[in-house]
């Protein structure tokens, strides 16, 4: 199946396929999550009959994995409507949500309009951990108690873990609820800067020892001596290979129609109600930077040894300065992976100086198009 | 089985990428891909027409192939993607052979 995912992913590359498609309907949410990266204004979000339309182009374009997200969709009294949209156009649909709106009726329609995966954010397993993050009394009861009636419908349910210092402990308790409920489980270590630009919320991050024993731990990362092993050479093919798929086979779009390469990513390429999806898709002159570069072309991630194994999340680059330079969060990702440090640490070190920001995030896969095994 | 009524089954995710389908099923997570003369056919089996009428005004018009081979690997590809509940035949058939 990968290899299958692989090949369909080339393709798409080669012929300039929008292959996936993050959309945030709405930024508007029902919980105040603490490491939460946007902003909760409802100002201006794509109606029902612009979202129709834009998935009409995107499905034209040739988009097939759709995510829906935000926010929080199910505060969209018209989001039955958008997914029957959606399926009507034969798109590969996923549900990003905290649950806690869900009812039994709506478990019927996630059902029958196929939808392929409902991704349910659970901190903890203690609902005093899980609660305090989303600061929402009670909301870990509900959105179990949602799992629940959506396993029961035959609806698959992954349960995503966003790990941090004020849970860390619990990511063993969560994955075993998740086997308990019949769901998948995937953490994420990864807190990202806010969008308007704050950075403190990065201070959650998990500290090196922690995230060290995440990359040793072969439940999540398979075979640890590989997982960990020193870069091998590298060569042409890595100099020539790109960052990640963001901008050459995906995209993410707004709740107010805004078109970034991610959703990690926040370069403004140009809005859907403007300018047609496919027209920004092709001609933005951004995304089309975006795509042109190489691993050769970054300015000190080119001459690093880990460059063609390291996480390097070229969103995280960009927010830190420069969408060639290094992204020091993955940097010490490297490092505590490996043991090795990485050019620019080595640069930093000898005292030059650092062109991107100061070095406050710790994190793992960096964007959603880097998946290893039992991360997202 | 020539004379079924292939039908796609419903709730799929399927786009087609330079003349060749992708498809993947929710309910077991398998992602398909189908070359150009396999697209073809699943494009048309909308439960309207035979296998064999699919094959000979479709397959046979756009491609250079022998119709009776075309029908036999028509029946092999359609039986396949039945095993998969991706495709389905329509009720009122003229008969699943």
């Amino acid at each position: 199946m990968a290899s299958l995912i692989d090949r369909v992913s080339r393709k798409a590359r080669e012929e300039c396929v929008p292959l996936g498609l993050h959309l945030d309907l709405t930024w508007r949410c029902n919980e105040r999550c603490i490491h939460c990266y946007l902003d909760h204004d409802d100002a201006a979000e794509l109606s029902l009959d612009e979202i129709r339309g834009l998935l009409n182009q995107c499905a034209d374009a040739g988009v097939f994995f759709l995510t829906l997200s935000g926010g929080e969709i199910f505060l969209r009294r018209d989001l039955r409507a958008i997914v029957a949209h959606a399926r009507e156009r034969g798109f590969d649909i996923k549900l990003k949500t905290n649950a806690i709106l869900i009812t039994e009726a709506d478990t019927a329609w996630i059902r029958d309009y196929g939808v392929h995966r409902v991704q349910i954010s659970i901190y903890s397993h203690r609902a005093e951990t899980h609660d305090a993050i989303t600061k929402v009394p009670g909301s870990l009861a509900r959105s179990l108690a949602a799992i629940r009636m959506l396993r029961d419908s035959g609806v698959h349910v992954a349960i995503a873990c966003v790990l941090m210092r004020p849970n860390f402990r619990d990511f063993s308790g969560v994955r075993t609820l998740a086997a308990e409920l019949g769901a998948e489980f995937t953490i994420d270590p990864t807190i990202t800067p806010h969008l308007n630009g704050d950075r403190s919320i990065l201070g959650l991050n998990i500290g090196r020892d922690e995230l060290a024993s995440l990359f040793r731990d072969e439940t999540l990362v398979g075979d640890a001596a590989a997982f960990c092993a020193p870069p091998p050479p590298v060569d042409a093919d890595v100099l020539d290979g790109v960052p990640c798929s963001a901008g050459h086979t995906s995209c993410y779009i707004s709740p107010h129609g805004d078109v970034y390469p991610c959703v990690q990513f926040p370069l403004s390429c140009g809005n859907v109600r403007q300018t047609p999806f496919m027209e920004i898709w092709r001609h933005s002159a951004r995304l089309r930077e975006v795509r042109a570069i190489r691993a050769r072309d970054l300015s000190i991630c080119s001459s690093c040894g880990h460059v063609g194994t390291c996480s390097r999340c070229p969103g995280l680059a960009f927010m830190e300065g420069s969408m060639y330079g290094p992204s020091a969060a993955d940097c010490e990702k490297t490092f505590i992976r490996t043991g090795i440090p990485t050019g620019n640490m080595r640069r930093n070190a000898e005292g030059r100086s650092q062109p991107a920001g100061p070095l406050v995030q710790i994190g793992l896969a960096g964007s959603q198009h880097r998946t290893q095994r039992g991360f997202e | 089985m020539r004379n079924a009524y292939p039908v796609r089954a419903p709730n799929l995710a399927s786009r087609v990428l330079n003349g060749e389908a992708i498809i993947m099923n929710p309910a077991d997570s398998t992602l398909f891909t189908l070359n150009e003369t396999a697209t073809v056919i699943w494009l048309a089996a909308d439960g309207t027409r035979t296998l064999r009428e699919i094959v000979e005004t479709e397959v046979c018009t756009q491609f250079e192939v022998d119709p009776e081979t075309a029908i036999l690997e028509a029946e092999e590809f359609a039986a396949s993607l039945a095993g998969h509940s991706i495709l389905r035949f329509a009720a009122g058939t003229k008969g699943q052979e």
